[in-house]
Formats: structure tokens, sequence, C-alpha cells
């Protein structure tokens, strides 16, 4: 696994934010997210070679993300099933252009190549596929981080990939469902701790339950301090202002994040009854 | 039919406008605002065609203000609000606020016109912005004065960005409305209320990646509001109003009354909602 740097897209970082890497089965190796650039997607598959001559043949997706996918280009002559979750091509449809637009725009030539590839293959719910004696088993989740996000495990080590499901260190982003994504927390946190966790952004393994709660605390505090103002009849700006604030000191990359996450609560908490 | 004649007018305006921003606007990226917000030159076509020769009084201070973030959190997402300085009488008021946003594909984002009723020419609403942009409010008080406020914004992509976070939860609320009203209400005292459309108000500027093909736009194009059958709040609105149209505004309740919003989008489709209210202080 390769771990993503915790900044903004730049390009001296050549968009090298999102965790990624892959997994190396009897006869296959899976790929889990590519990187937000096309030259990161290389580097990777470049390490993949590096390790094994054994066939790409799975590209998974982890959501619609440009830091998570625009290094998917680098294995498009390796063939392999790109892997998403079923409403993963649709958001690529609609914000593809948005995204490689902008990555162009922030990188500049760095970001060359960088393209949306849309996944062959989708899962509904759940799906297992076999790299050779080795099992990947595939979850796609309701809208939370974003309205496609995916999650691996794979059996031989317990390892759970929870890609932006999960967020160390760095402030989570809310680009889906404030409510689901605070319904899945719930739920992991009913779950064992696995061997491993992956996360988009931050260290691998981190304590499973204090990750789990800080993100928790963190989406909670937005919630119910957005509600409050909606309640209140403060208006979007004036909860942008207030709500959430006390969480500053608690993560890397706030201020670039927090008040757009703020401007998404208040208006789906707004069409609350 | 009258409704049928103003979309085609309003589409040959948008279309005209459109044509004018790609042929004459500068790609604008540029760090600090223009040296004169009057030197636009979307503006003076703007300008020409809503208002001709007409003067504008440019020191609005005391007429009316605008309010919005001199950087936007979300460019399809930010939140403005236009405050006239004064309560609206029978013999002083203000009859409608234009809001342009110069470097929007369309950059006539609304029209508001209001009555002595509505208590108050105030509006708040959340607008795309396509680029860095000077963002007006020309209001036009009864005796045909013209007076505007003016703001830069820096925001961008707020048109082409894609709606929808959920773009299955949207489809499946398209036209479902909420109305509320804060605060007592009194007879006879200006009170706010806010009028929220689930739309998905697109542009039609975000190409689809799959198709290559850019979807027609589709928004609400029109917002009749009334209390006790006399008009509170017009509006012609078009897609620089954010994805779920939402629109605070004032009404003076004259007594018990029900509180009526229609809204009509580009595809002609109508929604409805209503509202009953009890101001407290009334003889009725």
């Amino acid at each position: 696994m390769h771990a993503g740097l915790q900044e903004e897209a730049s390009a001296a970082n050549r968009g090298d934010l999102a965790n990624v890497g892959f997994v190396v089965g009897a006869a296959c190796v899976a790929v889990i997210d590519t990187g937000g650039t096309l030259a990161v997607g290389r580097a990777l598959r470049a390490s993949v070679r590096r390790v094994t001559s054994l066939p790409v043949c799975f590209v998974v997706n982890t959501h619609v993300h440009p830091d998570h996918v625009f290094g998917n280009a680098a294995f498009v002559d390796d063939r392999p099933q790109f892997i998403g979750h079923a409403r993963l091509a649709a958001a690529m449809a609609a914000r593809g252009d948005n995204y490689t637009r902008a990555v162009l725009r922030d990188l500049g030539s760095v970001a060359a190549g960088s393209t949306m590839v849309a996944p062959t293959r989708v899962v509904d719910d759940t799906r297992t596929i076999d790299l050779g004696d080795r099992l990947l088993r595939l979850r796609a989740w309701p809208s939370a981080h974003t309205d496609d996000d995916l999650t691996v495990f794979d059996e031989a080590t317990g390892t759970w990939w929870l890609s932006d499901l999960l967020f160390v260190e760095r402030v989570p982003v809310v680009d889906g469902n404030l409510r689901g994504w605070l319904k899945v927390l719930a739920e992991l946190r009913e779950t064992a701790a696995p061997a491993h966790v992956v996360p988009g952004h931050g260290p691998v393994d981190p304590p499973w339950e204090r990750a789990l709660d800080d993100e928790r605390r963190y989406l909670d505090t937005v919630a119910r301090e957005v509600r409050a103002a909606i309640k209140a009849g403060l208006t979007m700006q004036q909860a942008v202002d207030t709500a959430g604030v006390s969480e500053r000191p608690h993560w890397r990359l706030f201020d670039a994040y927090h008040r757009r996450n703020v401007t998404a609560a208040y208006a789906e908490l707004e069409w609350e009854d | 039919m009258p409704a049928i004649c103003s979309t085609v007018l309003r589409h040959a305006l948008v279309a005209t406008l459109a044509a004018v921003t790609c042929a004459v606007a500068p790609p604008v990226r540029a760090a600090d605002p223009d040296p004169d917000p009057q030197a636009s030159a979307i503006w003076q076509r703007v300008r020409e065609s809503l208002f001709q020769g007409r003067t504008i009084e440019s020191d609005a201070s005391a007429v009316v203000a605008l309010d919005a973030p001199l950087r936007a959190e979300d460019a399809s997402t930010v939140p403005i609000a236009i405050h006239t300085r004064f309560a609206q009488t029978s013999s002083r008021y203000v009859t409608q606020v234009y809001l342009v946003i110069d470097n929007n594909p369309s950059p006539i984002a609304a029209v508001f016109r209001f009555t002595p009723d509505s208590g108050r020419a105030d509006i708040e609403t959340r607008v795309r912005i396509e680029a860095y942009t000077f963002m007006r409010a020309i209001a036009e008080t009864n005796d045909g004065k013209l007076y505007m406020a003016t703001r830069w914004v820096k925001a961008a992509g707020g048109c082409s960005a894609p709606a929808g976070k959920d773009a299955a939860a949207a489809m499946a609320n398209l036209g479902r409305m909420k109305m509320r009203v804060d605060g007592p209400v009194t007879v006879g005292k200006p009170v706010q209320a806010q009028l929220m459309i689930s739309h998905p108000n697109s542009s039609g500027l975000a190409m689809d990646q799959v198709t290559r093909l850019y979807r027609p736009p589709y928004f609400v194009r029109k917002v009749s509001v009334s209390y006790a059958g006399r008009v509170v709040l017009e509006a012609d609105v078009d897609f620089s109003i954010s994805e779920n149209p939402n629109f605070r505004f004032f009404f003076v309740p004259a007594g018990e009354g029900e509180l009526q919003a229609q809204v009509v989008d580009s595809k002609d489709l109508s929604y409805q909602e209503r509202l009953q209210i009890r101001p407290s202080g009334g003889s009725s």
C-alpha cells in the first residue's frame, strides 16, 4: 500500500493524496484505487511490476473522487476489469468533465493524460473476486461519503480497505449523505475490529474504535449544530460561519473543507421533516 | 398563451446574452477584480438590454445592499442576500430587483418583483457562479429610479458543476416543496418566509462523459407567491439559481390567510404549496 499525502492537490504532489495499493493472489493482482493523476497511476503500476509479473486482473475504484480514480488510465493496457459501485458510472459521467478540467487547471502538465475510466463491472450490494486462492469481498454502501462508496475486505490478511468511509487525521469530506454516513459509522462501530484497516486518507491501522469515534464526533457535531441553526431560522451563510468550529483543532485541512461540509450539511438537513 | 410567449422571449434573451458572453468575455481567471465594475463588457451589454439609456445610481447605500461571500465555499451553492433599506409603503416601494452575475453563461440570474404587500423587498437565495465575477443587485423604485449595489465574488465552476450529491434521491423528490414562516406573525408587520423547491435546476453545462453530450437545461423559471390572494413576490429565474431553489422573502399579513406559492419550470410543469397563517393582534 502507498500512503497519500495529507495535502491539497498541487503540481508538486501530483495529486498523490489518497491511499492506494494492490493485492497479489496466486493468479492475479487487484489494484485498489489508482491516485489523483495518470502519473500516480503509472508509479503504482511500476510498484506492482517490481513485486510480481502476474497480470492485473482487477482495478477496484472505491468511489468517484478524482484523487482515487485518475490513475485508472495507467492500467488500461493491462485490460483489467474495472470494478466500482453500481452508481459509479453515473457519477463519473456527471462529474468527469468537471474533474478533468479542474485537475488540468490546478496541476497543469503534471496531470496530462488523467482521464476517467468507467467501470466494466459493478457491485450492487456485495461481490467476491478471486485472485487465485485469495478472495476479496467487495461491498457497495448506501450514500455516505459519496453516493458510490465501495469497500474491500481481504480475507487472507483480515484487511478491510474502508477508503473514504474513514478519514484519519484529515477532515472528512461530506459529498454524499451526512445522515447516511453516520448510519454507516454506527454499523462499523458494531463490527469487531478487523486485523488491519486502510482508510482513504491517513495512516494504516488506526485504533479502530477511536478512529471511528473521531469521525463520528465530527460528523455528529456538524449535523447537530447545523440542525440547530436551521431550527433557529439561521441562514446557510450564518450556519457556515458558526457550525462545527469547535472541531477545528482536531483535523488537518479543516480550513479547506469544513465550511463546504457545513454548506452540504445545511442543504441536506433543511429538507428533514 | 402568455406563459409560452414569455418563455420564448426569455430564452431568446438568454441565448443572446450567452452568445455575448462567449464572444467578448476574456478568460476569467484574474486574481484581482476589474478596476472598474462599470467597465465590464458583459455588464455594458446587459445594461443596454435591460435599462437602455436610463441612469443607474451607483451610490445605492440608502436603497439596496448586496451580501455575498468574497470567496465562496461551494461555487454551485453560494448564499446571497439582497437587503433594501426601507419598508415597502404604497407611496414608496421597490418594484423590482434585478440580480445580475456578469460572468455567468446567462448573466441575468433573476428578476424579483415586489409590491407594498411584500413589506420589505428583501430576498435571500443561493446561486451558481461560473467564474470570478461581479454580482449586481439593481433595485427599481416606484418612481422609476434605479439603484445598483455591486460585489466581487471569487468562485468558479458552479454552472458547469454536476448537479447533486445523490442523483437518485434528487429525481425522486422532484417538485417537492416546503414553506415556513419564522418568528411571531403579527398583523400589519412584515414577516420573513422561506420557500424551498426540490428541483435539479440544472444548467445543462455539465457534459455527460459517456455520451459526450450536454443535457438540456432543466430549471425553475417562475415563482409566484401570494398572501390572502394578494401578490407578495414574483420572480423570473434561471439556472444561475442553485439546485433545490431556496428563497427567503417578506410579506405583510393583513389578517388570517393562506400563503400560496406557485412554481413553473422550463418544461412548463407547475408545482404548488400552501401554508395557513394565523397572525396575532388581528381583529379577524
